[in-house]
């Protein structure tokens, strides 16, 4: 098991974002978190990032227990989260941002090796190299932040909404380059409101509802479940 | 609309300030290490300047103007005050209110420990039976001056700096204050109201043997604050290029996307927070030097607010901006003194202009300018 979230509880201020959240991710997996806005997807991310503390609760990864490393620390561990919506440095280059990305590393053979293979997975941030980030599209600045989380050549990948504000035809994209990354062997938990997309690329799944797992399942699964079909699939 | 008026009426400005700095960057590195030298060369020609033609600039050539080389040693000295706070606010974004509190400490710590008549001096010479005429040597004060500004720093910043935006501003306004008002009510160790005086320069105690660096001639003065000035230059420099720079730029766009790189926010924002303070202190050390009497009014907010004023309109993150705003904003009062008793309402004024037409300041870092446009942008989106 490469993660594992024991009975975690989060809060902001006296709010309980999540009230006892266990979920597991075996390595090698897709798995994804479906949920409606405000159900504690991001809070869960955040949880597992290290940049909100737990209120209760336990966090393993890689066997050992990670409940109170700062947030820099777990990146040493190998989590690297690509946050969600705006979350590059707009002032930075394409390539600066990047590099930000390899802060903890300090073979700059496997560093160069991995610009390659991210500029591979998306030609345009080659093309793009010198423009600040702050200038690019929505699109673009999503597939930035992915492949900056993929320069610190993460055990397990963080994603927050990588679909989120795009147009269908990018959306389709990214998730291409999501399965890619995870064939070469990263392991990825993915929040997702963009539920199709997520659950049919996925290995497994939770469903989220105001800070509780309802459901947990295989991606198809949950994908032909009457109850998650009305509520997040839009069909009845 | 009234957006794209403004940024039709300043595109002008701007378009010139881009084109030169673009024609300098240009430039083979040999012109511009010559240009530079040039200019630099001129720095230390200026308390002398007699070009015909060039004269007006000084503030001696008006009736009542003051001391030509005082005026330019009280630029340099706010030049080191705006490069230390840029470290702070331009380079880690962290909105610093109390900036006088370490200048003030840096000034008392020379007096306090150099000066024969501080009472602290006083009791030494009392317990270990020592000559009235001993004190701590001046050179010895400057590392004692810049350690404990720096210490203060990081005593402020340890419960501060997990604050965010506002709350640190406010914390820090009353930081400034607080190391005021202790100064003033402690009257047994900093002199209280009545202030410290004789405080020593390079040669000493104030005297009339004194003949570099005496009370009358400040070109000396100058000549040392502006080499101090140009060392701070080429170290923030080196720093802003480094590892520590590139740290500085990741927290103060997104701390959050820094803190999943690795980036430690906190260990950083207290670097610059040390470096900033220690900056801060030195420039307080100089002007307690070249003044030779300090007492606690000289220190109060309004200091603040005027340091972060330079800062800002220069252009935050861009050191030549901050120098410039630096001499701007303490060249331009005392050579048009007809307007010296209105310029804290040109001073407000001019702050509310550059906040309108020209948030970024007058001489932006190019980074800068783009974060600030995105935040814009996010603000629209949001809106």
């Amino acid at each position: 098991m490469l993660l594992e979230l024991q009975d975690v509880t989060l809060k902001y201020g006296r709010i309980e974002a999540l009230h006892g959240i266990s979920l597991q991710v075996e390595e090698g997996e897709i798995v994804a978190l479906i949920g409606a806005n405000g159900a504690g997807k991001t809070s869960t991310m955040r949880a597992v990032s290290g940049l909100n503390p737990l209120a209760s609760g336990k966090i393993v990864f890689n066997g050992e227990d990670i409940s109170t490393l700062r947030a820099d620390l777990r990146v040493i561990k190998g989590i690297c989260q690509s946050p969600e919506g705006r979350g590059v440095f707009p002032g930075m280059t394409v390539r600066e941002n990047l590099d930000m990305g390899a802060y903890t590393r300090r073979d700059s053979a496997g560093i160069a090796a991995d610009l390659e293979r991210v500029f591979g997975l998306f030609p345009r941030l080659l093309e793009r190299a010198k423009q600040a980030a702050g200038t690019l599209s929505g699109g673009e600045q999503q597939m930035l932040a992915v492949g900056r989380a993929l320069m610190s050549r993460p055990k397990l990948l963080l994603l927050d909404e990588p679909s989120m504000g795009l147009a269908p035809m990018i959306i389709q994209q990214i998730f291409d380059i999501i399965t890619e990354i995870n064939q070469q062997g990263t392991t990825v938990l993915l929040v997702e409101q963009n539920a199709q997309q997520a659950l049919s690329r996925a290995h497994r799944g939770y469903v989220l509802e105001t800070g509780a797992i309802v459901k947990a399942g295989t991606g198809q699964d949950l994908l032909t479940d009457p109850a998650v079909k009305e509520a997040y699939l839009g069909v009845a | 609309m009234t957006e794209t008026t403004n940024e039709g009426r300043l595109s002008g400005v701007s378009n010139f300030f881009a084109g030169v700095g673009n024609r300098w960057r240009g430039l083979p590195k040999w012109q511009r290490g010559i240009g530079f030298l040039a200019f630099v060369a001129f720095l230390y020609y200026l308390p002398l300047l007699g070009v015909p033609g060039l004269t007006w600039l000084r503030t001696d050539s008006i009736e009542g103007g003051n001391n030509w080389a005082g005026v330019l040693f009280t630029c340099a000295v706010y030049v080191l005050i705006a490069l230390g706070l840029n470290v702070v606010i331009g380079l880690a974004g962290l909105l610093d209110l109390g900036y006088v509190g370490f200048f003030a400490i840096g000034a008392y710590a020379v007096a306090i420990f150099g000066s024969t008549q501080s009472p602290v001096v006083k009791s030494l010479q009392d317990k270990f039976d020592l000559a009235p005429e001993w004190a701590i040597t001046w050179a010895i004060c400057i590392p004692i001056a810049i350690a404990l500004a720096m210490i203060s720093g990081v005593i402020l910043g340890w419960p501060t700096l997990r604050l965010r935006g506002d709350y640190l501003a406010i914390v820090t306004l009353g930081f400034g204050e607080i190391i005021r008002i202790v100064i003033r009510n402690s009257t047994n160790w900093s002199g209280g109201p009545a202030g410290i005086a004789s405080i020593p320069g390079p040669q000493g105690a104030p005297s009339a043997d004194n003949h570099i660096f005496g009370l009358i001639d400040a070109k000396p003065w100058y000549w040392l604050a502006l080499s101090i000035v140009l060392l701070v230059v080429f170290l923030v420099r080196r720093l802003e290029n480094s590892r520590v720079g590139r740290s500085w730029l990741a927290v103060r766009e997104d701390e959050d996307a820094a803190a999943v790189m690795g980036v430690n926010p906190f260990k950083f924002k207290m670097w610059a927070f040390a470096i900033g303070a220690a900056l801060g202190g030195l420039s307080g050390f100089l002007f307690a030097s070249r003044q030779g009497f300090i007492e606690p009014n000289q220190f109060n907010a309004n200091l603040s607010i005027l340091f972060v004023a330079m800062v800002v309109v220069g252009g935050s993150g861009n050191m030549a901006g901050a120098a410039l705003g630096a001499v701007l904003l303490a060249y331009l009062p005392e050579r048009f003194r007809d307007f010296s008793e209105y310029r804290f309402l040109v001073f407000g004024l001019a702050l509310v202009l550059v906040m309108l037409l020209r948030p970024q300041g007058l001489l932006p870092s190019k980074r800068r300018a783009r974060e600030l446009k995105d935040r814009q942008e996010e603000v629209a989106v949001g809106a």
